[in-house]
């Protein structure tokens, strides 16, 4: 049944005075009763928490208490280079002699944050951008999306890197002026030119699938029906076409938070994103295949943080799908006639 | 009528893209020739720029730019002085095409068939593993799936060469790296389209009319569901036919993904512009022809 079309089926089931719950309410219990979309939640979760607190391992208080093998401190240089997994080091070693679990959570951490806070900067201009164009139509849709052709049609590595190469300029020239900036605040200024240039220029395919879907909407009966009634531009834009475009954001989502998190790490190999010592997963990885050799395999270096990588994205994936799942319109109307 | 506008609208539409990134590579603090071999006396890098003409203002040279390209002259490179952009273009550039294009009918030719068939499969076994089997695709990108391929296939295996490029042989490994990762999110998309298109009503009026349900899924509801598929896959070919710097750094592959990046840390202003463009105009062909496909797929799209 095409649920934008206020129907029997889904009126009674929104007005009956024993359903109580809003909307969002009922979308929440939906997604709490979706086993598989818990389980990556907590997943999500847990490697959140893990990654959060791992640092803390390694000092006093609980260092004792632990296993030797998590207590590596991420950047001590050893003599064990290359190790393979085992007793003390259950991920291995790298080239310097570095234990890769502690640097393999470090890395998470740094990737997660940077694919977490670039997604909010795309998705805030890239919705905007887009519903704005598709509702307006006409002039404003044509102006606006030309802008974002001019912006799509040039390779976004090199606009990335002319930014960052900028900012980071910038940065070295008020750092010999008469006042030095704290590290602190250099690296402020590092993570934010990250930032910026990742959510700059990943905002542009949001922006043309929400206005698509936008214009595809905005003639549609239910859309006449509400601007027949009197609904504002507003009203319409977020009550009505909105909802139904959600599902396609959420999904959109889930697959920029992981673009994001591989263009960070595809920077970082360039040496333009996270700087050594510190260290994402895409590095990590990248400094793995270095040391790809025809007469030693060194996969240990490859594998976890890939795969570390690889379960992240996954558990982000399920939890995506599961929330379109939950916030699509239609499962109201499912609901109601499974009753 | 309206297509043939925008062709015509491409063409100020490129000119401001050139200038653009024309303005943009020389915002840059830094110039072509400050990694030339130290040290280079004052005069003799006044008279190199003076011989690229960079000692002009900024509109005298791209006005000269423009020139250049008027007779298909894309200048000459910065960095490589004895070649000229075209030159390295078209060294680049068949390479490139080639391995693209093969990515690309991966991509297609194993997500769409996988996105239709989990999505007629919705709920069951099928649709679970064909899912999840996408969705692992997408969570494994190349810059782990290629050096993991390269290790077990080429070194252990000794199936496929290590790197290096010239028979079929070479290409699959960097291919599979390269298209896995698309084939994943076409399959995504389509199987979301399928799944929207098959609620809608003209599926339930094509069931009542007591359709077949393979006629059902082929005839109605796949040319709306491929929709999504189709505005993506405009920009994905040109991305992947411009080259991947991962794959062809993986590889030691000599296509133009390598030039893009180290161009634009070069500052080989040249360089970035003629790549800059040549991306353009790709993928602006190919939109057009993607929004030309969306008229003719989808009926209730209007293009006034």
């Amino acid at each position: 049944m095409n649920s934008n079309t206020p129907s029997a089926a889904v009126r009674p089931a929104a007005m009956n005075p024993a359903n109580p719950f809003s909307p969002n309410q009922r979308a929440w219990r939906r997604f709490r009763r979706n086993r598989v979309a818990m389980a990556s939640a907590s997943l999500l979760a847990f490697l959140v928490a893990a990654i959060l607190i791992w640092p803390l391992f390694s000092r006093p208080p609980l260092a004792p208490l632990l296993p030797p093998a998590m207590t590596h401190p991420p950047n001590a240089i050893s003599d064990a280079q290359f190790q393979p997994p085992g007793g003390t080091h259950w991920f291995g070693t790298d080239v310097h002699g570095r234990d890769l679990l502690s640097r393999v959570c470090g890395g998470a951490r740094l990737s997660l944050l940077v694919g977490l806070v670039g997604t909010a900067v795309s998705l805030v201009i890239g919705v905007l951008w887009g519903a704005i164009a598709g509702y307006r139509g006409g002039r404003w849709d044509a102006v606006m999306m030309r802008c974002v052709d001019v912006l799509y049609s040039m390779p976004s590595i090199i606009f990335v890197i002319v930014l960052i190469t900028t900012l980071n300029a910038l940065q070295g020239k008020w750092q010999s002026g008469p006042e030095r900036l704290s590290d602190g605040a250099v690296q402020w200024l590092q993570f934010t030119a990250l930032f910026g240039g990742l959510g700059a220029v990943s905002w542009l395919p949001m922006a043309r699938i929400v206005r698509g879907q936008v214009l595809s909407l905005r003639h549609r009966a239910f859309v006449e029906a509400s601007r027949a009634l009197g609904a504002g531009h507003g009203r319409i834009l977020l009550r009505h076409i909105l909802p139904n475009v959600y599902g396609v954001i959420i999904v959109y989502l889930t697959m920029t938070v992981p673009s994001i998190i591989l263009y960070e790490s595809f920077l970082s190999w360039l040496g333009l994103g996270i700087q050594p010592p510190r260290a994402s997963l895409g590095s990590l990885i990248a400094s793995g295949s270095e040391q790809i050799n025809s007469i030693r395999v060194y996969w240990w270096l490859i594998v976890f943080p890939g795969a570390m990588l690889a379960l992240t994205l996954l558990a982000l994936n399920f939890v995506g799908d599961a929330l379109r799942d939950a916030w699509d319109p239609r499962a109201e109307g499912r609901e109601a006639a499974e009753k | 009528m309206y297509f043939l506008k925008r062709t015509l609208f491409l063409i100020p539409l490129l000119l401001v893209i050139s200038f653009l990134a024309f303005a943009l590579v020389r915002a840059v603090p830094g110039g072509p020739f400050d990694r030339e071999r130290k040290p280079a006396s004052p005069e003799i890098e006044r008279n190199l720029r003076a011989q690229y003409h960079l000692d002009e203002p900024l509109w005298q040279q791209y006005l000269r730019y423009l020139g250049g390209l008027l007779h298909g002259d894309f200048g000459p490179s910065l960095k490589y002085r004895n070649h000229s952009v075209s030159d390295i273009i078209g060294q680049g550039l068949p390479v490139s095409l080639t391995l693209g294009t093969a990515a690309f009918c991966l991509a297609l030719g194993a997500g769409i068939p996988l996105g239709f068939f989990t999505a007629a499969r919705r709920g069951r076994w099928p649709d679970y593993a064909g899912s999840l089997a996408a969705l692992l695709v997408i969570c494994v990108p190349g810059l782990v799936i290629g050096p993991l391929l390269i290790m077990f296939f080429a070194i252990k295996l000794r199936w496929f060469p290590v790197a290096l490029w010239g028979t079929p042989w070479h290409a699959i490994l960097p291919t599979l790296t390269l298209g896995l990762y698309f084939s994943g999110r076409i399959a995504r998309l389509m199987r979301e389209g399928m799944l929207a298109a098959l609620q809608a009503e003209f599926i339930t009026t094509a069931r009542a009319k007591g359709l077949g349900e393979i006629a059902v899924l082929l005839k109605h509801a796949f040319p709306i569901a491929v929709l999504p598929v189709l505005s993506y896959s405009g920009p994905m070919l040109a991305d992947l036919l411009t080259g991947s710097f991962i794959v062809e750094n993986l590889f030691q592959i000599p296509g133009l993904g390598v030039f893009m990046v180290n161009s634009s840390l070069d500052r080989d202003y040249t360089m970035v512009v003629g790549l800059v463009l040549l991306y353009a105009v790709l993928l602006l062909a190919l939109n057009l022809a993607v929004d030309f496909a969306y008229s003719a797929l989808d009926p209730r799209v209007k293009y006034e």
